[in-house]
């Protein structure tokens, strides 16, 4: 089952997409979401999310500034104040 | 009756001016539909926010250890009003509608004793509140050379706004905007930031399962409420935005239909004066061969 993504920043929407895995750089640590992970919310700190399409494939890497993340039912949402996909 | 040459000039001037208010119409309303599509795109971001910052704080009793941002400072005298303008003029009555709105607030906090102070973004506001209220503006942020709202400098407004909050210079803070509605019609409006005042928590949206926090929820709810302001001060100069262009179409689109309308009634007089001229020349040339 896939992992409902979205990230948004306050001028636009960057990605809402199915995902495997999303590993986010937590103030407190990173920590990597998959389907199915229980009810969290994290604020977040300037670093890279890194989002894994499928299982066993390289990630993509996003840049983040600032923010925090928030798992329910739906999937993962994370709402960041900037947000540039690295290259 | 003006001359002919008169009536000339006064056609060809009234052309050219309709010739700049039908181009800066239709600019604005080009500019319009970027700026509607930029506000478009940061809603996601606000209303989740709004989501996450009621449930989180319905969760806080306020009391003497909560963020003071939410709790407020416990006195109401000294009131800051956020007052957002455009730097351009020639947009109808937008800039008037919102210092109006302003002044009447000041108005009626005035009245009640409290003290008022102004803190201005744009340009076009200072002119009348400095004349109304002399000494009493604080700061005024300079959106001079801003194409598009970035959220940057909401961000930068808002960190200003907390600062003096936490140094004590206000207690309540009001920001004042147009909000958009269509290009006819834009809503002047006050909306207290400063301290955070919560839409009640929907309950059906509240998750029923038990949410785990890191680090904590009081540190979380810490953060949360300074980027709340920010992105409601960039919500506002959004709508801010996207009402200038609004209001300047419109009163454009006003302005070319006047002179058009204008250019209509000389062209009449020009003609009339024109026949009026032939005919008595007419008149004359017979009259003089009548008499040899």
């Amino acid at each position: 089952m896939p992992l409902h993504f979205e990230l948004v920043t306050p001028e636009r929407l960057v990605r809402s997409d199915e995902v495997h895995m999303v590993v986010v750089p937590g103030s407190d640590g990173d920590f990597g979401v998959l389907a199915g992970h229980a009810p969290f919310m994290s604020t977040v700190r300037s670093g890279e999310v890194l989002v894994y399409p499928t299982a066993g494939t390289a990630p993509q890497r996003i840049a983040v500034e600032g923010g925090f993340a928030e798992v329910n039912e739906r999937g993962l949402t994370m709402l960041a104040e900037r947000a540039d996909v690295v290259a | 009756m003006a001359s002919l040459k008169a009536l000339k000039l006064r056609i060809a001037s009234v052309k050219s001016t309709q010739k700049i208010t039908k181009a800066m119409k239709m600019v604005a309303a080009a500019k319009l539909r970027r700026a509607q599509q930029a506000a478009e795109a940061g809603r996601p971001y606000a209303s989740r926010l709004d989501q996450v910052v009621a449930s989180l704080a319905a969760k806080q009793t306020i009391g003497p250890n909560s963020p003071r941002l939410l709790a407020g400072t416990g006195s109401e005298e000294r009131h800051l009003l956020v007052v957002c303008t455009s730097d351009r003029g020639l947009a109808g009555g937008f800039n008037t509608n919102i210092v109006r709105a302003a002044r009447r607030r000041a108005e009626e906090l005035q009245a009640t004793g409290k003290e008022v102070r102004f803190y201005l973004v744009g340009r076009k506001g200072r002119p009348p509140i400095a004349r109304l209220y002399p000494g009493q503006i604080v700061h005024q942020y300079d959106t001079g050379d801003i194409k598009q709202v970035a959220f940057d400098d909401a961000r930068r407004i808002a960190e200003e706004l907390t600062v003096r909050f936490a140094a004590g210079e206000f207690d309540v803070a009001q920001l004042f905007y147009a909000r958009f509605q269509s290009a006819l019609v834009q809503d002047p409006v006050g909306q207290q930031i400063i301290p955070v005042q919560l839409r009640a928590a929907n309950d059906a949206a509240a998750p029923s399962t038990e949410v785990e926090y890191e680090p904590n929820e009081e540190e979380i709810l810490a953060e949360l409420l300074p980027r709340n302001i920010a992105i409601q001060v960039f919500r506002a100069l959004q709508e801010n935005a996207a009402s200038e262009q609004g209001s300047r179409m419109t009163a454009m689109d006003n302005a070319t239909r006047n002179a058009g309308d204008m250019i209509n009634r000389l062209s009449i007089e020009y003609n009339r004066s024109r026949q009026a001229a032939i005919t008595t020349e007419l008149v004359e040339i017979i009259s003089g061969a009548e008499a040899l």
